[in-house]
């Protein structure tokens, strides 16, 4: 018994959210981002950032996911055969994926059949396996489901900001509501010069290869502004 | 290093524990997942008379799609004679999977030889009483597959309402076919025959519409999309020539 309540105790003490816990946050955002630093997931980064809506949701689902492959793995940490590791990571990842999925299919039909395959392929992006192994595999559970959320965050920060880019200025739209470009059919009068009446939308930003840039043009941005970023990766 | 036993154990329980808790996802959610791909197959077939019913179709909520679609549309299965089947000969045909039209899989009737093939047909029946028949036609796009429900008038020749949709094509370029109301629209009043009774389709060009009663403009950088929807209207439309045949005979009768 006497066990127990140490085991208890030390659980309590272990969800404290101090500097470190806040750098395990911030830190996969900006200066351990992992698709502009680590370069990590930029295929689903390129397939689904054609629609801002696409990239909230596939987001939201990979935070969800890294978040508790993460936990769950951190918290096995001791059983899991070393043997198997990889292949007991892949499993709680398959699981998560597909828990995510159906639950999407039940809550949000449209938006699971505009990103079927994707929210699919989650299991394949290295972003999750990377951090199980990096860090999960060596963490106590309370700091590797934060690691586990700021990388999915970090994600899907850069996720959005591509997104964002190539659906305003390849379809002239935000969450599918016509921003800029000519057209009288939704709400806002964007015959107005000072609404880009005259910008004809590039399909060249829709197709895969602008997302390529884009991401390109993010790491410069980002590295120009951050220095210690350079040569690192 | 663990023991042979031990990592066997411990599969064995990981793989029992993540097969049941699916397992009782995939069968609770069941009922839900089947509510919404029938409704959003409705929205896909009211969409083509959204025009008539004067409400945007995907704003809709459940409930209140399936009492349009139980009171407005009568579902019917015909061959490719133009021959009604009954619910019976469509389960025989089928194997038992479906009976109503909205339940046919379209992609297996698709590859059927002509002669076997299930169309689709729904009769809608407007607020004022007047009658389209909603015909459907399958394609293929750039990347997959490609569709669409072509709502016509009672002459069964010009285009009341149509609605397209697609598996995979390019958002922006391909996609438009489902997204772009100024293009879809522009299908609205077109005539599937010309005024000698031919059957000329309509068809998608480039460079602008020369014959405004059977041309649409095509979308720029969507060649390969355009000429899907080109050619599954010709080949799709004319499936249903029998049946069109027989209904114009009967209102002759009548």
């Amino acid at each position: 018994m006497a066990e127990v309540k140490e085991i208890i105790e030390k659980k309590e003490s272990a969800f404290s959210f101090g500097k470190e816990e806040m750098k395990l946050l911030r830190d996969p955002l900006n200066d351990n981002n992992p698709v502009t630093v680590q370069i990590l997931g930029v295929c689903s980064a390129l397939a689904v950032t054609t629609l801002l809506t696409k990239a909230i949701v596939m987001g939201i689902a990979v935070t969800l996911v890294t978040a508790f492959s993460n936990l769950f793995t951190s918290m096995l940490r001791e059983y899991i055969p070393k043997q198997i590791r990889m292949i007991v990571q892949l499993v709680i990842i398959a699981f998560l994926v597909t828990v995510v999925e159906l639950a999407l299919k039940a809550f949000n039909y449209p938006i699971w059949k505009d990103l079927s395959v994707f929210i699919g392929l989650i299991i394949t992006n290295c972003i999750l396996m990377g951090r199980l192994e990096a860090y999960a595999m060596a963490n106590k559970p309370w700091r590797s489901f934060l690691d586990g959320i700021g990388n999915g965050l970090g994600y899907g920060l850069i996720l959005i900001a591509v997104a964002a880019t190539r659906e305003l200025f390849g379809k002239g739209s935000l969450l599918d509501i016509k921003i800029i470009g000519p057209t009288s059919e939704y709400f806002l009068n964007t015959n107005e010069i000072w609404m880009l009446s005259w910008y004809t939308a590039n399909n060249l930003i829709i197709l895969s290869p602008a997302a390529m840039f884009i991401v390109a043009i993010l790491i410069w941005i980002q590295r120009s502004k951050n220095r210690k970023l350079i040569d690192i990766s | 290093m663990h023991s042979t036993s031990y990592v066997i154990k411990f599969t064995l329980v990981m793989t029992i524990i993540v097969a049941f808790v699916l397992a009782l996802m995939v069968s609770g959610l069941k009922d839900i997942h089947g509510e919404n791909e029938s409704v959003y197959n409705k929205k896909g077939i009211l969409s083509a008379v959204s025009v008539q019913l004067g409400k945007d179709v995907n704003a809709m909520s459940n409930e209140e799609v399936q009492t349009i679609f139980s009171k407005q549309i009568e579902q019917k299965v015909i061959n490719t004679k133009g021959e009604e089947l009954t619910p019976e000969q469509i389960k025989e045909e089928t194997d038992g999977r479906s009976s109503t039209a909205e339940q046919l899989d379209m992609a297996k009737e698709g590859k059927k030889a002509d002669a076997d093939k299930l169309l689709p047909v729904f009769v809608f029946t407007a607020s004022d009483n007047k009658k389209y028949n909603i015909v459907y036609t399958r394609g293929k796009g750039l990347w997959d597959e490609i569709w669409g429900y072509i709502a016509l008038e009672s002459d069964l020749n010009t285009v009341a309402g149509q609605a397209f949709d697609h598996k995979g094509e390019t958002p922006g370029l391909g996609a438009e076919i489902k997204d772009n109301k100024a293009w879809y629209g522009q299908f609205t009043g077109k005539k599937f025959y010309n005024t000698s009774g031919e059957f000329t389709s309509i068809s998608v060009v480039k460079g602008g519409v020369k014959d405004k009663t059977n041309q649409v403009d095509a979308i720029s950088g969507a060649t390969i999309t355009g000429i899907g929807v080109d050619e599954m209207l010709e080949r799709g439309i004319k499936y249903y020539e029998p049946y069109f045949q027989k209904l114009k005979s009967k209102e002759s009768i009548n």
